[in-house]
């Protein structure tokens, strides 16, 4: 916590730049960078909303895609069934995954253990398989089928996208100075002791849970509206999701803000960028690239950031004494 | 009515019965030495007050409210702190963050919480240490550490287990001159210790457990003359030649 700190204290204005640049550029580049831009910010909100649970709260989620596939599948049934737009679905998808998110919670964070990262991964499988085979209801596995409100335009897409990937920074960013954030991450390293300081933990991780499965909501949303096609088995996907939400954290850092950030945008590029040249084993030349990423660096790009430049400036090592 | 009230408390682990009815009132003010050989009961007596492992049967209670049925986190909002035998640092925390997330408790806003936390790192004689990330600490400071986050949530009886375990002569000095200005600052101490020199040394009243039972109370100098405490720290013998 101390490093991030010092981190933003120092890099103030590089929020701001960013934001200049994210806004001003985009609408001078080509379809395909305004597509992956999109993709970005999509996986920089979910990296960001996974991280506040699982990277500070410490409540490992293997079934974020549960959130994921609600937020697209609000809009998707209110489509589906009384032919309302499906941008009622980014107030409908949130809600929907608060609402499911909340009893899993309520049973779970009681129990200590992997109780909760393994509800969620079941959890996750149940719906993938439930959306796939009911038809009447949810669709089937043919999913839902919607259109394009702006056409090819990719703009208004990559605004919307924008607007929350940079909400939930902010949001995790006020939460963790606060006494929100200090909370959080007291129960991550010792849940008892977090007790013994009169922290109701219960009602902590469910703070943390809400807004991660809320901003996780809103990127299924943001999603379902720019494919206009929701496909199940896409949608509550646990490698193709839950899996890479978790390794797109873990390689920008874990517990850091901008390690989701930077985990987001690399994630999309090498996922894009090796499809692109190699097709299907995409998946297996990322897994390498994060194994040996988790190998080396295993509190990720923004976490060993002093490690990094220690490589880099050719320096030996410093071993800090611990216990 | 005591301040403190520990009414016939049993905790039982399977048949091994560690606390076996215990009776027990502190006083408000005043510092309160429990001690017994190793396995004896006091950290489990401890653990049945801050509901960690909640008592099979009896009563708690403190200043008037029952507390056997209430959570950790209430009875710590009600105003018990406590430290830990085996430390529990926010290891990737630093000294001033953990005795923030101990000010939180009663002080919502950040930069409060701060003020209220550089205080009570400066009570305990710890603000040289308050960038340091709490696992990089030794063993006395961790300890000190402890004291510090219990102490922010500004509680009025704490609990202090094992403060000086581990410590150097110097280290449990500096320990005791801490415990007597936390009772001097009005908070209840309720002690449990190994080291002889600094619960004679501190205790205004203490008690001497022995498998779960009370074998002693008194004076610190009517526990140390006392033959059951003889016998339960160095056997039969030693209690008959004296």
């Amino acid at each position: 916590m101390a490093e991030i700190k010092t981190m933003a204290k120092k890099s103030w204005f590089l929020p701001a730049i960013l934001g200049i640049v994210f806004v001003a550029i985009p609408p001078f580049l080509g379809g395909y960078i305004q597509h992956l831009l999109i993709l970005m910010m999509m996986w920089i909100t979910m990296a960001t909303a996974w991280n506040l649970l699982g990277g500070y709260c410490g409540q490992v989620s293997f079934g974020h895609t549960v959130f994921f596939g609600l937020g697209a599948y609000g809009g998707g049934l209110l489509l589906l069934h009384w032919g309302i737009s499906p941008w009622w679905g980014m107030i409908a998808g949130p809600l929907l995954a608060a609402i499911i998110g909340i009893p899993i919670g309520l049973i779970t964070f009681r129990l200590r253990g992997p109780y909760f990262a393994l509800s969620m991964l079941a959890l996750g499988e149940t719906f993938r398989i439930v959306f796939t085979n009911w038809v009447s209801v949810l669709g089937g596995a043919s999913g839902v089928v919607s259109s394009r409100t702006f056409g090819i335009n990719k703009l208004p897409y990559y605004y919307i996208a924008l607007t929350i990937a940079a909400s939930s920074v902010y949001v995790v960013y006020r939460l963790m100075h606060s006494k929100y954030g200090y909370y959080f991450v007291s129960i991550r390293e010792d849940q008892d002791a977090a007790e013994a300081l009169g922290i109701p933990t219960t009602k902590y991780k469910m703070y943390a849970l809400i807004p991660s499965a809320v901003f996780t909501g809103l990127a299924g949303a943001v999603w379902m509206n720019y494919i206009a096609y929701i496909d199940p088995e896409v949608v509550f996907s646990l490698t193709g999701i839950s899996i890479m939400m978790i390794l797109a954290v873990m390689v920008g850092g874990a517990g850091t803000l901008w390690g989701p950030i930077l985990g987001g945008v690399i994630f999309v590029l090498l996922n894009e960028g090796i499809r692109a040249t190699v097709g299907p084993i995409s998946y297996l030349i990322f897994m390498v690239i994060a194994c040996l990423l988790i190998m080396f660096l295993p509190d990720g790009i923004i976490g060993d950031w002093a490690k990094i430049k220690r490589v880099f400036r050719r320096e030996k090592p410093v071993y800090v004494g611990g216990e | 009515m005591a301040y403190l009230d520990i009414n016939h408390v049993v905790r039982k682990f399977g048949g091994l019965v560690a606390v076996d009815d215990i009776t027990v009132g502190l006083e408000q003010g005043e510092i309160f030495g429990l001690i017994g050989p190793n396995g004896s009961g006091k950290t489990t007596l401890f653990n049945a007050i801050n509901h960690y492992y909640p008592a099979n049967s009896g009563e708690i209670i403190f200043k008037g409210i029952p507390i056997t049925r209430k959570s950790t986190h209430e009875i710590c909002r009600l105003g018990i702190g406590r430290t830990f035998q085996v430390v529990k640092p926010l290891r990737r925390m630093t000294v001033l963050e953990n005795v923030m997330a101990g000010a939180f408790l009663r002080i919502n806003d950040a930069s409060k919480a701060r003020d209220k936390a550089l205080e009570v790192l400066d009570f305990c004689e710890l603000m040289h240490r308050r960038d340091v990330p709490a696992k990089d600490l030794p063993i006395a400071d961790k300890k000190r550490m402890e004291i510090a986050r219990s102490l922010a949530g500004d509680p009025e009886l704490i609990l202090l287990d094992e403060t000086a375990a581990g410590l150097n002569l110097v280290e449990i000095e500096a320990a005791m001159a801490i415990v007597k200005k936390i009772r001097d600052s009005g908070i209840t101490c309720f002690v449990v210790e190994h080291v002889m020199k600094f619960i004679m040394g501190i205790s205004d009243r203490m008690m001497c457990i022995n498998f779960g039972r009370e074998i002693a109370r008194g004076t610190p100098r009517e526990i140390a003359s006392h033959p059951e405490v003889i016998k339960a720290y160095l056997g039969e013998e030693y209690a008959k030649g004296k």
